[in-house]
């Protein structure tokens, strides 16, 4: 179980999440949602530990306190976070990238011990995602389309097998059909390993693919409601107004 | 930071200069290697130059060295080997603990180890001799090839190019010969592979290439010297001819312990449709000042400056590049990357010239800087003579530093914070690292490595 008690996130001395209670259990899927500046992005980036971020409040995996853990400590726990605008890293492959992720992050237990095998595995993962293999060979995310990037943030998940993703919305300036191919893809996979997912949006439409066990709605750095799956379905309806 | 080559060896010298220099050193040097008169006089009027020159004062502080506490010629070894088994023991656990002869089996063409002064050991590989390829050192070049050596040493870099090329034309000993006959591909790299073992030494080695019509090679050096708490000199000389439709690639991973200044001089004369192309890594040295250069001197020629420098604590790398053109649709291209940090300091110092008449001539310069703690320094000087106004000269320069952002990125992805950025290093400087053989993409990057460790800036 992802459990967030209390938490309370300053950037630059600004208060952001004032006080947010939430878990998510294994396999488990919880959307939040909210209007612009409502805090959901800084909620991602607190719990995967972005140093710009001040907590204070406590949050667990799996029963282990992880707020003052690094970034890279908390991904070894388990904890993945497909970003909202991924990074670019000039002069890294992404096929040598996920080689050297794959051995860190599954170091005890690789699927496959050599490059080769590796590189099979990626391209059949890659053509799952409808992405085009030259991209593997380009430096990460370096000239990359929207959609490849989120593509590639999806493909990096497959490849690190996480316990608990959070996607900042993934969905974000998407496509439909590369919309459906991710929210699918996660979907299948949190079901097959029993993952938990914070999914973070702003519509409905991703959650058409990707069924919600839990919608949150958060405003001003705070939970205002909670509710089933069709909340979110009513505030395509009727808006974030009518439903707070 | 763990500098690997930091050891030294007991002195079993078979001769050794006294400590500075005047005309009587500069005389012995010449005798012990029983020279031709012509090159002794050469030798003293180069030392004359050398006294009247002034010190360079427009780059690095050279005010640490002292001249009168250097040994200018040492003699470890009564002559070049052509066995590692011939080579006296402690300079042979030299390059063991180097591992070239190891290289050398695998995916060298041929060697040349010079320790201290001299050429110690030698070696090419029987079918490249007997294509007529001459790789051997520039001492004994000077007594089997006197006529070849005559013609062109000293007529692209003269005596008076700058005070330390008048050093070395007056003290030099040692460094490689090379000269490709026509149209002969030599497809594995020939190696050199400087070492200095004494204190306060200075190694003034010498390289004259000549790569004749339509020929090939790759040249490798590597060079590295003991930490010692004193100062010393590496100051060579490289002359290359690149002659109608030749190639020559010159390969350089300088990674001198951080008490060694290097300060030199290196350029290429190339002919029409011929390639010259510089790869340049310095990583090691107290003070580098080095600007590989091409004189474009025949249509289409083109030179190519390929340079990465890693200025670590107390390290100030002052590299660049030199493109000349003198001749139409010539090209020309300098790639150089520097990355500071733990207070070091990188410039890069370049000059593109293109003559009038030099018609449709390009050139495009690209210097990239990557800071990694407020610390360190980076500057660009860069130099354009333009007076074709038919060319075209291109200029990017970045400066960056390693981005909280792209930090977090891939920490997120489970990698420790000197790891990130690691990987960060390691492609800003790829685009130079893949134009290395294998062998020394993977050296250069476990380098970089090694500096960077615990650099947390």
């Amino acid at each position: 179980m992802m459990e967030i008690n209390d938490l309370v996130v300053n950037v630059e001395g600004k208060t952001i999440l004032n006080g947010v209670n939430l878990s998510v259990l294994a396999g488990e899927v919880v959307a939040i949602m909210g209007p612009n500046c409502s805090g959901k992005s800084t909620l991602a980036y607190a719990v995967a530990g972005h140093p710009k971020y001040q907590t204070s409040g406590i949050i667990k995996l799996n029963g282990k306190k992880i707020d003052d853990k690094s970034p890279d400590e908390r991904a070894k726990l388990g904890l993945f976070l497909a970003n909202q605008y991924p990074v670019a890293v000039s002069g890294l492959s992404v096929n040598s990238f996920l080689w050297q992720m794959h051995k860190k992050v599954k170091s005890s237990q690789l699927r496959v011990t050599n490059l080769v095998e590796f590189r099979k595995y990626i391209n059949e993962l890659a053509v799952s995602l409808n992405l085009n293999l030259d991209l593997l060979k380009r430096s990460l995310n370096d000239g990359f389309s929207g959609g490849e990037k989120k593509k590639l943030e999806i493909l990096q998940m497959l490849v690190f097998e996480p316990k608990y993703i959070i996607l900042d919305e993934i969905d974000s300036g998407l496509d439909v059909d590369a919309l459906k191919v991710i929210a699918k893809t996660v979907a299948k996979t949190a079901i097959k390993n029993k993952i938990g997912v914070l999914v973070i949006t702003h519509y409905n439409r991703i959650l058409k693919y990707l069924k919600a066990d839990k919608v949150i709605i958060l405003e001003k750095g705070k939970i205002v409601k909670t509710g089933t799956g069709k909340l979110a379905q009513d505030i395509e309806v009727s808006g974030y107004k009518n439903e707070i | 930071m763990k500098y690997k080559y930091g050891f030294s060896m007991p002195e079993n010298n078979v001769f050794k200069a006294k400590r500075g220099l005047n005309e009587e050193v500069v005389t012995t040097i010449s005798k012990i290697k029983n020279e031709p008169s012509w090159m002794l006089d050469n030798r003293l009027v180069a030392y004359q130059k050398f006294l009247e020159m002034p010190m360079p004062n427009w780059g690095a502080d050279l005010s640490g060295i002292n001249f009168a506490n250097i040994f200018y010629y040492v003699k470890a070894s009564a002559k070049t080997e052509k066995s590692w088994d011939d080579v006296p023991t402690d300079i042979k656990t030299t390059y063991d603990r180097l591992g070239i002869p190891e290289a050398e089996k695998e995916y060298l063409g041929g060697v040349k180890a010079q320790y201290e002064s001299e050429v110690v050991y030698g070696s090419l590989m029987k079918r490249f001799s007997d294509q007529g390829i001459i790789f051997c050192g520039m001492d004994e070049a000077l007594k089997k090839y006197p006529k070849l050596v005559k013609e062109y040493f000293g007529t692209l870099i003269p005596k008076g190019d700058n005070k330390f090329a008048a050093l070395n034309t007056a003290v030099w000993s040692g460094g490689s010969f090379i000269y490709v006959p026509k149209n002969v591909k030599v497809d594995l790299p020939l190696q050199a592979y400087f070492r200095i073992n004494s204190a306060n030494m200075g190694q003034f080695e010498r390289t004259l290439m000549i790569i004749d019509e339509g020929a090939f090679v790759h040249y490798v050096e590597g060079c590295t010297a003991p930490i010692y708490s004193t100062d010393s000199l590496h100051s060579a000389v490289v002359e290359i001819f690149v002659k109608k439709g030749a190639r020559c690639r010159y390969t350089t991973i300088q990674n001198w312990s951080t008490n060694v200044y290097n300060l030199v001089t290196k350029r290429a004369r190339v002919e029409e449709d011929g390639i010259m192309e510089w790869v340049d890594g310095n990583l090691g040295s107290k003070v580098t000042m080095k600007y590989p250069s091409v004189v474009l001197v025949g249509p289409r020629a083109h030179g190519e400056i390929l340079s990465v420098a890693v200025a670590g604590k107390g390290q100030h790398q002052d590299a660049g590049g030199k493109c000349i053109h003198l001749a139409p649709n010539t090209t020309s291209r300098i790639i150089s990357k520097s990355i500071s940090l733990k207070g070091g300091r990188a410039s890069y110092r370049g000059l593109i010239q293109i003559n009038k008449g030099a018609i449709n001539s390009r050139s495009k310069v690209v210097c990239d800087a990557l800071i990694l703690d407020k610390k360190s320094r980076s500057d660009t000087y860069p130099s354009n003579k333009i007076n074709e106004s038919k060319s075209i000269l291109e200029h990017e320069a970045t400066v960056s530093k390693i981005g909280e952002e792209q930090l977090f990125y891939l920490m997120s992805r489970g990698f420790t914070q000197d790891e990130a950025e690691a990987m960060i290093v390691n492609g800003f400087i790829e685009p130079i690292v893949k134009e290395l053989p294998m062998e020394y993409s993977v050296e250069l990057n476990r380098l970089i490595n090694l500096q960077m460790e615990g650099s947390v800036g």
